[in-house]
């Protein structure tokens, strides 16, 4: 039989969650026995196979056009999708230039702002467009379930990847689920 | 428990009531929670925020506005009310700005505890994304309005009990928003202290101290314990 495969994303986050997910600690030697890793950072694979995968975690917010991009490639290639982190479910930090306009926030990062040599604002085809906010991942795709937290805990990793692979419901216990 | 003369039935089990009482209080006593944010034992009703909904005989209404009657059912914790509360709780996250991770209140916020207590993991609804007023002009306390939830506990705690009526609410629906009673509309201009009942009932981190910060570590904070594992007379006084 084949392994299931899993594979993970990162989109406007810090790469908080994935850290968290190693956090599991030697468990991750259990786990890649009991899964294929697919697309991830963590392998460093750009796309997910073309035959899809079992599980995608997304971390990150949505703040340009690459990144809905990639997130409904994603959506696309994976069975389970599950939105991973504050920013992925809520926009998180990411949001908070949400009550900005966009122009304010470039000026003030690329013209305007303190010890700022040649202001210009960026502006080239090889950068992605900024969306007009940052949008959490549900606005866009469907998801099939939500690990909250900054960043979940290892633990709430752990059990809603064992509980998908062994083809139970997932639900965290008090202490896995948590909103900071 | 006292025996007494009056009772009524929570999701089956017998509760005594004193007349005059509301559900919410009498659950109160016995020691069983109803999730609540709008009420507050020291203040007057207010029935607004509608996350203690039961039914009483079949039929919705605020646990916290509704005496109770002997001889009737209610229910509470049930899969059909508790998805109502957590769809109220959603609404509530998207239309204010609660970024839980840097909130100085995370942890100790009822807001929070009455999500995780109805077993909210996502938004569900698109946020708002509002644009709210923060006044940072008093001394001691911080008002930010991204985290308010409209509940008056502190507009009834500054009318009632402090004699002050600093707080109020404005506007209508969606638009609805906690003003400040000063000519320049600043909390900095009123004789609002951190001492006032009102400065110590806010359920979510809106009206704060300044001086605290993160007051205590994760892992010890009141809410890092579930909320029916709280001896819920002391919790519904927590402030
Ligand atoms: S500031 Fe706090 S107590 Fe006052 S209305 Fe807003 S949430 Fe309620
Ligand atoms: S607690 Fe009853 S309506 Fe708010």
């Amino acid at each position: 039989m084949t392994k299931p495969t899993i594979a993970t994303c990162s989109l406007a986050g810090c790469f908080g969650c994935h850290m968290s997910l190693l956090d599991i600690d030697e468990r991750i030697v259990d786990l890649v026995q009991l899964v294929q890793f697919d697309r991830s950072p963590l392998t460093d694979i750009k796309h997910c196979s073309e035959q899809g995968v079992d599980i995608g975690l997304i971390e990150g917010a949505l703040c340009n056009a690459e990144n809905i991009h990639t997130l409904r490639e994603f959506r696309r290639r994976c069975r389970i999708l599950v939105a991973v982190g504050t920013c992925a479910i809520s926009g998180g930090v990411p949001a908070l230039r949400n009550r900005i306009p966009v122009e304010e926030c470039l000026n003030e990062a690329y013209l305007q702002g303190q010890g700022i040599d040649q202001p210009q604002i960026p502006n080239d085809v090889e950068l992605p467009l900024l969306m007009d906010k940052v949008y959490p991942v549900h606005e866009v795709v469907h998801i099939d379930y939500s690990l909250p937290g900054c960043p979940p805990p290892a633990d709430a990793f752990w059990s809603l990847l064992t509980a998908l692979l062994e083809g139970r419901e997932p639900s965290l216990d008090y202490p896995l689920r948590r909103f900071d | 428990m006292q025996e007494s003369e009056f009772s009524f039935e929570l999701d089956g089990t017998d509760l005594p009531f004193e007349p005059g009482q509301s559900i919410m209080e009498a659950a109160t006593q016995a020691g069983v929670y109803i999730p609540h944010l709008c009420h507050h034992p020291d203040l007057r009703r207010n029935g607004s925020c509608k996350l203690c909904t039961v039914k009483v005989n079949g039929r919705f209404g605020s646990a916290c506005a509704l005496p109770a009657q002997a001889g009737c059912t209610v229910e509470s914790n049930t899969s059909e009310l508790q998805e109502m509360r957590r769809q109220i709780v959603q609404m509530l996250f998207v239309e204010g700005n609660h970024y839980c991770p840097f909130c100085e209140k995370s942890g100790n916020c009822q807001l929070q505890v009455v999500a995780y207590h109805v077993g909210m993991v996502d938004m569900h609804f698109p946020p708002f994304n509002t644009a709210r007023q923060l006044d940072a002009s008093h001394r001691e306390m911080l008002l930010d309005r991204d985290r308010c939830i409209q509940c008056a506990r502190c507009v009834r705690a500054s009318q009632d009990l402090d004699k002050k009526n600093i707080f109020g609410l404005a506007g209508r629906g969606m638009n609805i928003r906690l003003v400040v009673n000063s000519d320049s509309g600043l909390l900095g201009d009123t004789d609002f202290s951190s001492a006032d009942h009102a400065a110590q009932v806010c359920p979510t981190g809106a009206l704060i101290r300044k001086d605290q910060a993160y007051p205590c570590p994760i892992g010890s904070r009141l809410y890092d314990t579930p909320i029916s594992q709280h001896t819920i007379r002391q919790d519904a006084r927590h402030d």
